[in-house]
């Protein structure tokens, strides 16, 4: 083997060599096994390596954006698998791309660009799928420090996974072998022979770029390459090389010997994520992480990619610093650690109530935070809780949501200081009761401000943040069961409300296509501090005022729906982008009359409530 | 009224020392007994050392026998029955959080202690145990101001409430803060009932009895049996702070008095234990 292994050809070359998107990248030349292969590096050399493997039909260029935002933290590496790109091809290509020959050459590639300490390794799609290989095979064991896998199961496992379900066929597990069945339809299309070649050099190439961008909303730009007709044709021959022979006889031991973090997609069309279900067996140490993306995530969503590779080589790179990690207090549901781990989540009214216990929640599941309120201590001391509980990073600011100009300004300050939001939480309400006419049109202006303009403010902000970035995002706004239930009782305050769940749908129907979530949240009663502050029009005697929010606060106690479990349906309403989420039993029935029957409740609205 | 009152004061110091000195034997059981925790001990071998502790030094009877919580039944997450508070087999595991709590009756005095711990590191724990300082100096403040023990209540409740916790002594029997103790006769057969001495039920039956004809009660509760200003007397407080699986309390004994001397009035019985050297500690740390 060390015969083999790859002796550097061509020396370091800069500028106009190197490929689009990868600018300023050192290229190089690896030969191997009868081949040539195109290296690519970035970033300082004496800085951990990170090395990208691509996928299928791809070149090493669909890493770029990704490259990018490591380079200045790592040595990052690139490189065209053989037959792609700039690298050669095996001559004859039947049996040039078998696993084995994969790994000579990412052995290879490894000992040139980093000698002496073992590498990260980084893979999507087919990159994926052969890295499982090198980490899961002896000879390249002490080579790898951390692998991060996405979009690509190891084809043992596979194998394992279908003969499990076959041997025991519960409907559940036949469920989902046909489920992956279907989403394998190319598979087997590649395996018929010369169809596939001549399709990609004719007219599936030359439309595959507009079908990414429709189909998978990968952004235009300069990727796909020009190599990508032959890259394409070339690399069939992964696919006739490996999957038969690999699924029929998987590997009994293809364990893994060093750590690995899976991001799943969780929109991928071409992988189910059952597949991963079995992984703890064959991974001692493993994170999960998923993504609410599509199937290119190297290319849609590079900002949390190269966050998340650049936490886990951080992390394995210095063991200390990941056992310095805070256990979590509480039990945290693992989708949640896995949606939310790392991501920046950004709740206004975050000093009390809701808004407090949503914070916590996203907290715990490892999300950084920024708590937003009026109250500057109570914001302050939520974000101090957020950090002890598992939050990496927690912030609190101290802003009027309903001050336009302090919103942008807090807008602009998180981008620059915090980075874009994922998670929006528009929280921040207040309570207004008493009969329509009896209500002044200052105290309309005041619920109006702070319940409707100020999530207006928070999604047109931190909206426009979201679209800008182009990867994502979720906005919740919190409305409530009064948004559907009229009543006699809370004219403002439900106009608010069901303004705001408007807001939600139509944002919803316009955000859709930029892969942002709008949910709008309906609590109904909850046990939570907007009954001590609640104003009552035509209530103009203080104590008067204060008797009645005791009465109130005293009803709501008894009801004593608490806040956490508000915040645990917020978590799972962006977990699943759930447009419109009642909560509390009396907010379910509440929308389903709204439905059924309207006029019950506009008979309940007229119930007039003690004073 | 004010000689009386005196009176009652001049002949309590000596009895004070007693309650004083068995709140002190329950302390340093809980110490001792934390001390000797270990990763997969169970709650009800943990319950078994305090008693086994205690038996030792001379307890034979109880206001309850002790408690052993560990995890997040710290916090009594999803207690729904009172048979949830007695100990269980589960297991201590590195970092979680644990709180012991009992009442024996040594010499005819009673003392009701919790003591809050965590098997090696957990801030959460800390910031909990940091936090309950504050609880400890309104309460007082509020007593020796007179204010309805119900309203007390509710103070102490808007603080977790600003603090972030939930309050979590709501889910003891009647939801108390707090409780009265006294003296307890010593008898030769100290039988319990549901983890109760019969002899202190007993004593906080009869007080429950006149309390209702005069207008108060032994139990410190939300509810308007304790709309009433504090009842001279000892009272043994308990504020519980719950965080998401995590929960942190203290219990010792307040006195009571009826003197006029605000300093006199009311005062923590004992000011050296575990806890409050704890927050000392750290406020000369820092």
């Amino acid at each position: 083997m060390a015969g083999k292994t790859g002796e550097t050809v061509t020396g370091t070359k800069r500028g106009p060599a190197t490929a689009a998107g990868l600018d300023g990248a050192r290229e190089r030349r690896v030969r191997t096994g009868g081949i040539e292969l195109c290296v690519a590096e970035l970033g300082d050399p004496s800085r951990p390596t990170v090395l990208l493997v691509h996928g299928y039909p791809d070149s090493k260029e669909v890493w770029s954006e990704v490259a990018r935002r490591l380079a200045d933290r790592f040595h990052v590496v690139l490189y065209d698998v053989r037959g792609h790109g700039r690298s050669t091809a095996p001559v004859p290509l039947r049996g040039g791309f078998t696993l084995e020959k994969l790994t000579d050459d990412f052995l290879a590639v490894a000992d040139a660009v980093s000698p002496d300490r073992p590498v990260h390794l980084v893979g999507h799609d087919w990159g994926s799928v052969q890295s499982w290989e090198f980490v899961t095979v002896p000879r390249a064991e002490g080579r790898i420090a951390s692998f991060t896998s996405m979009s690509g199961p190891s084809l043992d496992h596979f194998g394992h996974w279908i003969k499990s379900r076959m041997t025991r066929p519960t409907p559940r597990r036949v469920g989902q072998l046909l489920g992956q069945g279907a989403k394998s339809w190319y598979v087997y299309l590649l395996h018929t022979p010369v169809l596939p070649e001549l399709a990609w050099r004719g007219p599936l190439g030359k439309r595959w770029p507009r079908l990414l961008e429709r189909l998978e909303r990968v952004p235009a730009g300069d990727y796909p390459t020009s190599s990508l007709p032959s890259d394409a044709a070339h690399g069939a021959w992964l696919y006739r090389d490996n999957v038969r022979s690999r699924l029929a006889r998987p590997r009994a031991d293809a364990f893994a010997h060093a750590p690995v973090q899976l991001i799943t997609p969780t929109g991928d069309a071409f992988l189910s994520e059952r597949l991963y279900d079995d992984l703890a067996h064959w991974v001692p140490d493993l994170t999960r992480r998923t993504l609410p993306a599509k199937h290119w995530v190297p290319r849609t969503r590079p900002d949390q990619l190269a966050a998340w590779i650049a936490e886990f080589v951080e992390a394995n790179e210095d063991p200390a610093a990941r056992a310095a990690k805070p256990a979590a207090a509480g039990t945290v549901r693992p989708a949640y650690a896995e949606r939310f781990g790392g991501r920046l989540v950004l709740v206004t009214g975050a000093a009390s109530g809701i808004g407090r216990a949503t914070t916590f929640a996203f907290a715990e599941a490892g999300a950084r935070v920024v708590a937003v309120d009026r109250d500057a201590e109570g914001a302050a001391r939520t974000a101090e809780m957020s950090r002890l509980i598992g939050a990496p990073e927690a912030w609190a600011e101290t802003v009027d949501v309903a001050d336009e100009q302090a919103m942008e300004k807090l807008a602009a300050r998180v981008a620059s200081e915090y980075g874009v939001v994922d998670v929006l939480v528009n929280n921040a309400g207040i309570g207004l009761t008493g009969a329509f006419l009896d209500t002044t049109s200052e105290e309309w202006k005041r619920v109006l401000d702070v319940n409707l303009w100020g999530v207006i403010h928070g999604c047109r902000v931190f909206g426009a943040q979201m679209a800008e970035r182009g990867q994502g995002g979720h906005i919740v706004n919190t409305a409530s069961a009064a948004a559907f239930q009229p009543s006699r009782a809370l004219p403002a305050y439900s106009t608010s409300k069901a303004a705001v769940l408007m807001l939600s749908e139509c944002l919803r129907a316009e955000l859709a296509e930029q892969g942002i979530g709008v949910s709008a949240i309906c609590p109904g009663i909850v046990n939570t501090g907007i009954t001590s502050t609640a104003r009552f029009a035509g209530v103009t005697d203080p104590a008067e005022e204060k008797r009645r929010q005791q009465k109130v606060s005293r009803l709501y106690g008894l009801r004593n729906y608490p806040p956490e479990k508000v915040a645990d349906a917020i978590l799972r309403a962006v977990l699943r982008d759930e447009a419109v989420v009642p909560v509390t039993p009396e907010a379910r029935g509440a929308h389903l009359l709204s439905r059924l029957s309207p006029r019950m409740l506009r008979a309940l609205a007229r119930v007039k409530p003690p004073a | 009224m004010t000689s009386a009152g005196t009176a009652v004061t001049r002949e309590l110091t000596a009895e004070l020392r007693g309650f004083r000195d068995v709140q002190r034997l329950a302390y340093a059981c809980a110490e001792a007994v934390a001390a000797q925790l270990r990763p997969g001990v169970t709650e009800r071998e943990a319950a078994r050392m305090q008693r086994e502790w205690l038996y030792a030094r001379g307890v034979r009877d109880w206001f309850h026998r002790p408690f052993a919580w560990f995890g997040d039944r710290t916090a009594f997450v999803g207690f729904k029955v009172p048979l949830q508070f007695f100990p269980t087999n589960r297991r201590l595991e590195p970092g979680m959080p644990f709180i012991l709590d009992m009442a024996p009756v040594h010499r005819g005095h009673t003392a009701d202690v919790g003591y809050s711990g965590c098997l090696g590191l957990n801030p959460v724990h800390d910031k909990l145990l940091a936090d309950l300082r504050e609880h400890r100096e309104l309460i007082l403040r509020e007593v020796r101001e007179r204010r309805p023990l119900r309203e007390i209540y509710q103070d102490v409740d808007r603080l977790m409430v600003r603090q972030g916790y939930a309050n979590r002594h709501r889910a003891y029997p009647f939801g108390v803060i707090a409780h009265k103790i006294d003296r307890v006769k010593e008898r030769r057969w100290s039988p319990t009932l549901f983890g109760f001495g019969t002899q202190a039920l007993k004593g906080l039956a009869s007080d429950a009895l006149h309390g209702h004809r005069e207008g108060w009660s032994p139990l410190w509760s939300p509810y308007t049996f304790s709309d009433h200003p504090p009842r001279p007397g000892l009272w043994a407080v308990e504020p519980h702070l719950g965080f998401r699986g995590t929960g942190a309390k203290f219990e010792e004994i307040l006195v009571v008095t009826d003197s006029r001397d605000p300093e006199q009035s009311a005062f923590w019985l004992d000011d050296d234990l575990p806890h409050v050297r704890r927050w000392n500690e750290e406020g000369t740390a820092a």
